[in-house]
């Protein structure tokens, strides 16, 4: 009789982690070698893959389909565009702050309201509540700008008043990548922790969970929080790389994106999302170059072919693996 | 006329039939008798396409059930009246009773007679036609399922446990129901916590046990030695 | 007072034509649980089409029934080649679908009638006077046919036999296949009128704002409210939550500018999710 093999790690195969390594490494060396426009084109992955992954904390992890995500988006970058336009000399901390405390203000408000809703209609409440943000972004003028929105200075370098140099592309390149790559290892910390396994085990049986006992709001309540503070990172990140905010990335398309990255990339993986949005990014890219602005129409026929048959995304069989 | 040959289901991952075999021959009234949850409901629900049919054959004058959707049953003579009685709650009882009587090739002569058929069998639904199912009492739920049935002028109804929660009264209609269906030459699959009611209707009775059919009698035999169904039912 | 009077005839004359998107969308939640993210899109498509139709029959009601039977055949398409293989799955990959349904749509009208405005011209010409005010007819007409339109699928459902079966199958799915009723066609033809609702929504609509790619979202969004206000699943429901939410909008609008006049829809539509999540004028089941 042959061995069994064996029993299936807790841990994700070192294979996994050597792919990783091998993709960050990448990343890393990118600017180096890539022309400008691949080099920002590359950062801006980075910083749509953060939402992504952001919202995969509710979709993949929890089970919570949102559409809200713009709005955390955008209000970290109104935030981030708050801070560098009263203060200054502008300050990449204080934006951070600022970033995150409007968008953690957001998740704070939907997250009230919102846990208390079930499937579906926590959905159509989050899509009524990024458009609520987005009414009053647009029409509140005199505070951001209305239509135009906010331009500003990107700030410098400076971490605890260490460092005062300005950003080249392949610097900011780096800063965002350490960012991005401090927030997946700190977010999958907490999904493989205990509090992760209650939000999966939300996922798959919210009833059979709240009758173990768990309070099944207070996780949703916390998880929609975790997520809404890193799409507002991502939301500063893209204030820094632009050096504007626009109401355009409140508007719910935003949020329709956001979900399609995490279904062509795999919810549930975190890494997924990431993919996703490098897939689409690309495609529209390579797509656009033929078809101008209708990239959409072949690009919505291969997302809806993708969830009928491959539901669960490209790197969606890497999610047994990744999740204890 | 409906045979199922070592058939064998499952719902999700559990397997709830191992091998059952049973027949019902045209006209016949046969008896399906079991403690609660050993597989009599779960027969009914494979035969109906609702459960997972992982083994065996269920034919039905002939012809594989295999790969007939749901809604093909009835056009071939199978009628389904479920435990819950599941009628329409929301449409009256004449529109219940349209379900079935809305059939293709149903003139308007046909539809009248077995509308005035089975307004006898059952004077009270005249009576309450127009009223919302879901305000019909416990009983005249009970009848509408069969009713409604009967609108299908089926070859065989399979009937789950029709006297569940009646009063004797009920059980006595019932009863009654049962044995005119089968003077009117329709094939009965009868399921039945209720074994006198079911040794008197039924001419043949399997019972089951686990998942699987554990004894097959004739009604006589069972009632000549009442040791099996002590042993199958406990009573 | 002017004021008032005119945009409670606004209020109204809007509530007709979102109950009648509603009730296309609310048909389709009620028999098979989908969302269809695409339905003001459907609207907008049908728009556009009644916009052509017109343009080359000179026909208000060729435009109307022509778009109306476009549309109907194009959902009957969708619904089967991308939602009936989607049946039995988790919710959220409908929702996603009728999303991905719905970017096609809005990029292939764009590609197919270019980024101008269209126009569709008014059915009935001139205003009538109420007091000392003029009020455009055709807004009327718009009203009454909109009414019309819903009284009919209110009788199709009520009585002849195709209305039983598609209340009967939203009732209990699995009990009418029972009964022979061939489901997946009756999906199929619930989708198709959703559909057709849609799109004579958007041919009604046309006249009151042009036609445009981005008509559609706005349409979606308060129907969403509207549906979940008015009960999902609840067509009379819907219907009166509709004209609700557009005479509280339209008086809105006389304090706060338009576009935020539409926040009043989503304040309704929070509070009955928390408080009567049935249903504003749905009793709570005890």
């Amino acid at each position: 009789m042959t061995a069994m093999p064996a029993a299936r790690p807790r841990s994700p195969a070192v294979g996994y982690w050597i792919g990783f390594a091998v993709v960050v490494g990448l990343l890393v060396v990118a600017p180096l070698v890539l022309p400008p426009f691949w080099q920002r084109f590359a950062t801006e992955i980075l910083i749509w893959g953060l939402l992504a992954m952001s919202s995969d904390i509710l979709i993949g992890y929890t089970g919570m389909v949102s559409f809200g995500h713009s709005a955390f988006f955008g209000l970290g970058m109104y935030g981030a565009a708050a801070a560098l336009l009263t203060v200054k000399p502008p300050s990449l901390g204080l934006a951070v702050l600022y970033g995150l405390v409007a968008a953690g203000g957001a998740a704070v408000f939907v997250a009230y309201f919102a846990t208390r809703l079930r499937d579906i209609y926590f959905a159509i409440s989050t899509l009524v509540f990024s458009q609520i943000f987005y009414v009053i972004i647009f029409t509140w003028t005199e505070v951001t700008g209305g239509e135009n929105g906010l331009t500003f200075g990107q700030p410098r370098l400076s971490l605890l008043g260490l460092g005062s140099d300005r950003f080249t592309p392949t610097t900011f390149h780096w800063f965002v990548l350490a960012v991005v790559l401090i927030s997946y290892l700190l977010v999958r910390r907490i999904t493989q922790s205990p509090f992760g396994q209650v939000l999966q085990s939300i996922r798959e049986n919210e009833p059979r969970t709240r009758a173990i006992g768990y309070h099944v709001e207070r996780y949703k309540i916390v998880a929609v929080m975790l997520s809404g503070l890193f799409a507002g990172l991502a939301g500063v990140l893209y204030a820094f790389q632009n050096k504007f905010a626009a109401p355009d990335f409140v508007f719910f398309v935003v949020s329709g994106e956001v979900v399609i990255f995490n279904v062509m990339g795999g919810m549930g993986t975190l890494v997924g999302p990431f993919a996703g949005a490098a897939f689409f990014l690309l495609l529209r890219e390579g797509l656009s170059r033929f078809l101008t602005e209708y990239y959409l129409i072949p690009l919505g026929i291969i997302f809806v072919i993708m969830i009928i048959f491959l539901p669960q995304g490209l790197l969606g069989f890497l999610r047994r693996r990744l999740n204890a | 006329m409906l045979v199922l040959e070592k058939v064998d289901a499952h719902y999700g991952k559990s397997h709830v039939l191992h091998g059952v075999s049973i027949e019902v021959r045209s006209g016949e009234v046969v008896g399906l008798l079991g403690r609660n949850g050993v597989g009599k409901t779960t027969t009914l629900k494979t035969i109906m396409g609702m459960a997972r049919r992982t083994g065996g054959r269920i034919t039905f004058e002939g012809r594989d059930l295999h790969g007939v959707p749901p809604h093909g049953l009835a056009g071939l003579g199978i009628a389904w009246v479920p435990e819950e009685r599941r009628i329409f709650r929301l449409l009256t009882v004449l529109e219940n009773l349209r379900t079935g009587l809305d059939r293709a090739g149903m003139t308007p002569e046909r539809r009248e007679a077995l509308l005035e058929k089975v307004y006898t069998y059952f004077p009270i639904l005249k009576e309450r036609r127009n009223q919302a199912g879901g305000t019909l009492s416990g009983g005249e739920q009970q009848m509408l399922a069969i009713a409604r049935a009967m609108m299908l002028e089926p070859k065989i109804i399979l009937l789950d446990e029709p006297t569940e929660g009646l009063m004797p009264r009920m059980v006595a209609q019932i009863q009654e129901i049962v044995h005119a269906l089968h003077r009117d030459g329709v094939a009965i699959l009868l399921v039945e916590q209720n074994v006198p009611l079911t040794l008197d209707a039924a001419g043949r009775v399997y019972i089951m046990e686990k998942g699987a059919v554990r004894h097959h009698a004739s009604s006589a035999e069972l009632r000549a030695d009442q040791r099996v169904i002590h042993e199958y039912l406990g009573v | 007072m002017d004021q008032i009077l005119v945009q409670t005839l606004h209020g109204l004359v809007n509530g007709m034509v979102l109950a009648m998107v509603a009730s296309g969308l609310t048909l389709i939640f009620g028999i098979m649980d989908i969302v269809n993210f695409a339905h003001g899109d459907l609207l907008m498509l049908g728009a556009f089409v009644g916009a052509s139709v017109l343009g080359v029959t000179g026909n208000y009601w060729l435009a109307l029934l022509g778009a109306a039977l476009v549309i109907a055949a194009l959902g009957a398409v969708l619904q089967v080649t991308t939602l009936r293989p989607l049946i039995g799955r988790d919710p959220l990959t409908t929702i996603l679908a009728t999303f991905g349904i719905s970017l096609v749509i809005q990029k292939y009208a764009l590609w197919q009638w270019g980024p101008s405005v269209r126009r569709i011209s008014e059915p009935v010409p001139g205003d009538f006077t109420l007091f000392h005010l003029q009020y455009p007819w055709y807004r009327i007409a718009t009203a009454v046919l909109a009414g019309l339109i819903l009284g009919g699928l209110w009788l199709f459902l009520k009585y002849g036999k195709y209305g039983i079966w598609i209340r009967a199958t939203t009732q209990d799915r699995v009990m009418a296949q029972a009964m022979g009723i061939p489901v997946p066609l009756v999906y199929t033809a619930v989708f198709a009128i959703g559909s057709a609702m849609a799109a004579a929504s958007g041919v009604l609509f046309g006249p009151f704002a042009g036609v445009t790619q981005t008509m559609g979202f706005d349409f979606t969004l308060r129907a969403f409210i509207v549906v979940v206000v008015g009960g999902m699943g609840n067509l009379g429901g819907s219907i009166l939550a509709s004209i609700f939410v557009s005479l509280l909008e339209s008086y809105a609008a006389i304090v706060v500018s338009p576009a935020q006049a539409v926040i009043v829809s989503f304040v309704v539509l929070v509070l009955t999710m928390l408080f009567r999540p049935t249903g504003l004028f749905v009793p709570t089941p005890k």
